[in-house]
């Protein structure tokens, strides 16, 4: 569906994007994580012949990004997608929908599949930044498209209509779609996506499925231990490099040491009231890999 | 940036943009105020022209289409301008220019939905303006009739001089980064086509004294300006200004069938630069 292969672009001295590779398949979800300025925009907005670039391969169902071919089966959503105030959402639905050929008498249902039906008869200068969302997200699913581009899809909308949102990508990826959406933060995309690529300064520095990248990143784990009751002191005595935090003392361990610590804590005995095992965040995934290279 | 939709689909989806541009240009009340102006402009002239008449030998309405000539050359690219400025630079800068431009529709129809719009809007500015002074005139003189060809020539080829105007201002609007400077381009072009040139070339004449500028190159500079080319085609049609001065002599000399040409020529030059400016626009 889409493949890049040493995608470079340059803005002046700026580097925006340097040598990036990846694909996506048909009903795959990949998601595009980095910080701000980190390129996933202007690479969105190469795939989907907005803007030239300088070297590399671009590969857009099967032809140039921008033409015909590829423009007939990629829906886009923009980053802070943004519409006419005076028209309705109907009325900006139905406009699309003749865009692509189709009968504008489709819009209200449109607007219902994002849970907008009652607003659809209203200006959408009236609609909060959710809904103007939600009116860009109605527009990316007209026509069955083979590819979506979706910048920043979840930003303005609540924990409600993200897992919406979320289903309603599942239902597309299954019909085969390919899916390439963005995000500065990994935990907005958690384990609703099947891939992940992480770019950072315009590098591509991590790709892969979320416990690849969490093998890959082979970060510590923490143990969290429950002393009981009057035991705190000696607790602290028998694990020295423990740090306590509140009422408990949290012991970090490298992965592959993994076994040999919760032995040791077990050996410890009526010491221990309680213990917990917290694997390495989403965000300290993130932060390993996107730190890497030159931030 | 090739065209992209089924042929079939192509009509009904720059007719699709037009209706959109023509609510939103509706909502925004610009209809409404270059209907108004028209109409006020329109009024006060024809009561303007309520001297006698009949000294003339012509007919009152011929008498107000003469004077809404000399109106419409300042109102009707005023009016093209302000619709279209914003045509290319506030859909940038309200961020809607990327997503449409992903959409499998060419640039090129998408300025024909807009320039559809927009024209409608100033015909319909026109007819509300120049039928109201067509009206008020037979009223005041039942024989105005008579100037009856004269108003219709007034309309067509005021909507003519419009679309020029407005495929400017959408090359203007593509051209500029934002939408102040391409407002400010807007005004720049109004006041050099129809103020600054027309100074320029009465110096020139002036300072020729009646030598070959005027009798060769003046009559070309006319025809080189939509706006003169508009003013010396009604003029000359209606014979109207053949008698004034030296430089309505020297107009008087231009053919019909050439400032017709220059008047037909113009909206597709200027919809040919809209379309080049247009394209080379990245969002
Ligand atoms: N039109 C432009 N001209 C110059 N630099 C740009 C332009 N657009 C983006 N950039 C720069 O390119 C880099 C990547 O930007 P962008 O793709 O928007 O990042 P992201 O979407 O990941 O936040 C940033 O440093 C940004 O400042
Ligand atoms: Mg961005």
């Amino acid at each position: 569906m889409l493949n890049l292969t040493s995608l470079t672009k340059q803005y002046g001295a700026l580097a925006a994007l340097s040598a990036v590779s990846f694909e996506v398949a048909p009903g795959e979800r990949v998601a595009l994580l980095g910080h701000n300025g980190a390129g996933k925009s202007t690479l969105m907005k190469i795939v989907l012949g907005l803007i030239p670039f300088d070297a590399g391969q671009v590969s857009v169902l099967g032809a140039a990004p921008g033409s015909a071919q590829a423009r007939a089966g990629v829906a886009y959503l923009p980053e802070n997608v943004a519409f006419h105030p005076a028209l309705t959402g109907e009325e900006q639905i139905g406009l699309f929908l003749s865009l692509r050929g189709e009968s504008p008498a489709r819009a209200r249902d449109l607007l219902g599949r994002v849970g907008l039906h009652d607003a659809a008869r209203r200006r959408i200068g009236t609609y909060s930044k959710g809904m103007r969302q939600r009116v860009g997200l109605a527009q990316a699913l007209i026509g069955r498209p083979r590819l979506l581009i979706l910048d920043e899809p979840t930003s303005g909308l609540d924990p409600v209509s993200r897992r919406d949102f979320y289903a309603l990508l599942d239902d597309l990826a299954a019909e085969g779609a390919a899916i390439l959406l963005s995000s500065h933060a990994l935990t907005e995309v958690e384990a609703r996506t099947d891939r992940i690529v992480i770019l950072s300064g315009g590098h591509l520095v991590a790709r892969g499925t979320l416990s690849s990248l969490r093998a890959k990143a082979d970060l510590p784990v923490t143990l969290q231990i429950t002393p009981a009751p009057g035991q705190e002191a000696r607790l602290a005595e028998a694990l020295p490099e423990a740090v306590r935090v509140g009422g408990q003392l949290h012991l970090s361990s490298a992965q592959g040491q993994k076994l040999a610590a919760l032995a040791r804590v077990a050996g410890l005995g009526a010491m221990v009231a309680d213990l917990d095992l917290i694997p390495p965040s989403l965000e300290d995934i993130y932060s390993h890999f996107s730190r890497r290279d030159g931030q | 940036m090739s065209a992209t939709l089924a042929p079939a689909n192509l009509a009904p989806a720059i007719l699709a943009l037009a209706k959109a541009e023509f609510r939103i240009a509706t909502r925004n009340r610009w209809l409404a105020i270059a209907a108004g102006l028209m109409v006020i402009f329109a009024l006060i002239l024809t009561a303007a022209g309520s001297g006698p008449s009949g000294s003339l030998g012509t007919d009152r309405l011929s008498v107000t289409v003469a004077s809404l000539t000399s109106l419409s050359v300042y109102l009707v690219p005023l009016i093209a301008l302000l619709l279209s400025f914003d045509a290319v630079a506030g859909e940038a800068e309200r961020g809607t220019l990327p997503l449409i431009l992903t959409y499998p529709i060419g640039r090129g129809p998408i300025l024909a939905g807009k320039a559809l719009a927009h024209l409608a809007i100033l015909t319909l500015a026109l007819i509300a303006g120049y039928g109201t002074a067509g009206v008020a005139a037979v009223l005041l003189d039942p024989t105005s009739g008579a100037g009856l060809g004269a108003l219709l020539r007034l309309i067509w080829t005021s909507v003519a001089l419009g679309a020029t105007f407005l495929g400017l201002g959408y090359a203007i609007s593509a051209r500029a980064k934002r939408p102040s400077a391409a407002a400010g381009g807007a005004v720049g072009l109004w006041l050099l086509a129809v103020v600054l040139y027309d100074l320029a070339l009465l110096a020139a004449v002036v300072a020729d004294n009646g030598g070959a500028f005027t009798t060769q190159v003046f009559p070309l500079t006319l025809l080189a300006n939509p706006a003169d080319a508009f003013r010396l085609f009604n003029l000359a049609a209606a014979q109207a200004g053949a008698a004034a001065s030296g430089v309505a002599a020297a107009a008087g000399a231009v053919p019909l069938w050439q400032s017709a040409a220059s008047l037909l020529l113009w909206p597709a030059l200027a919809g040919a630069l809209a379309l080049v400016s247009f394209r080379k626009v990245t969002p």
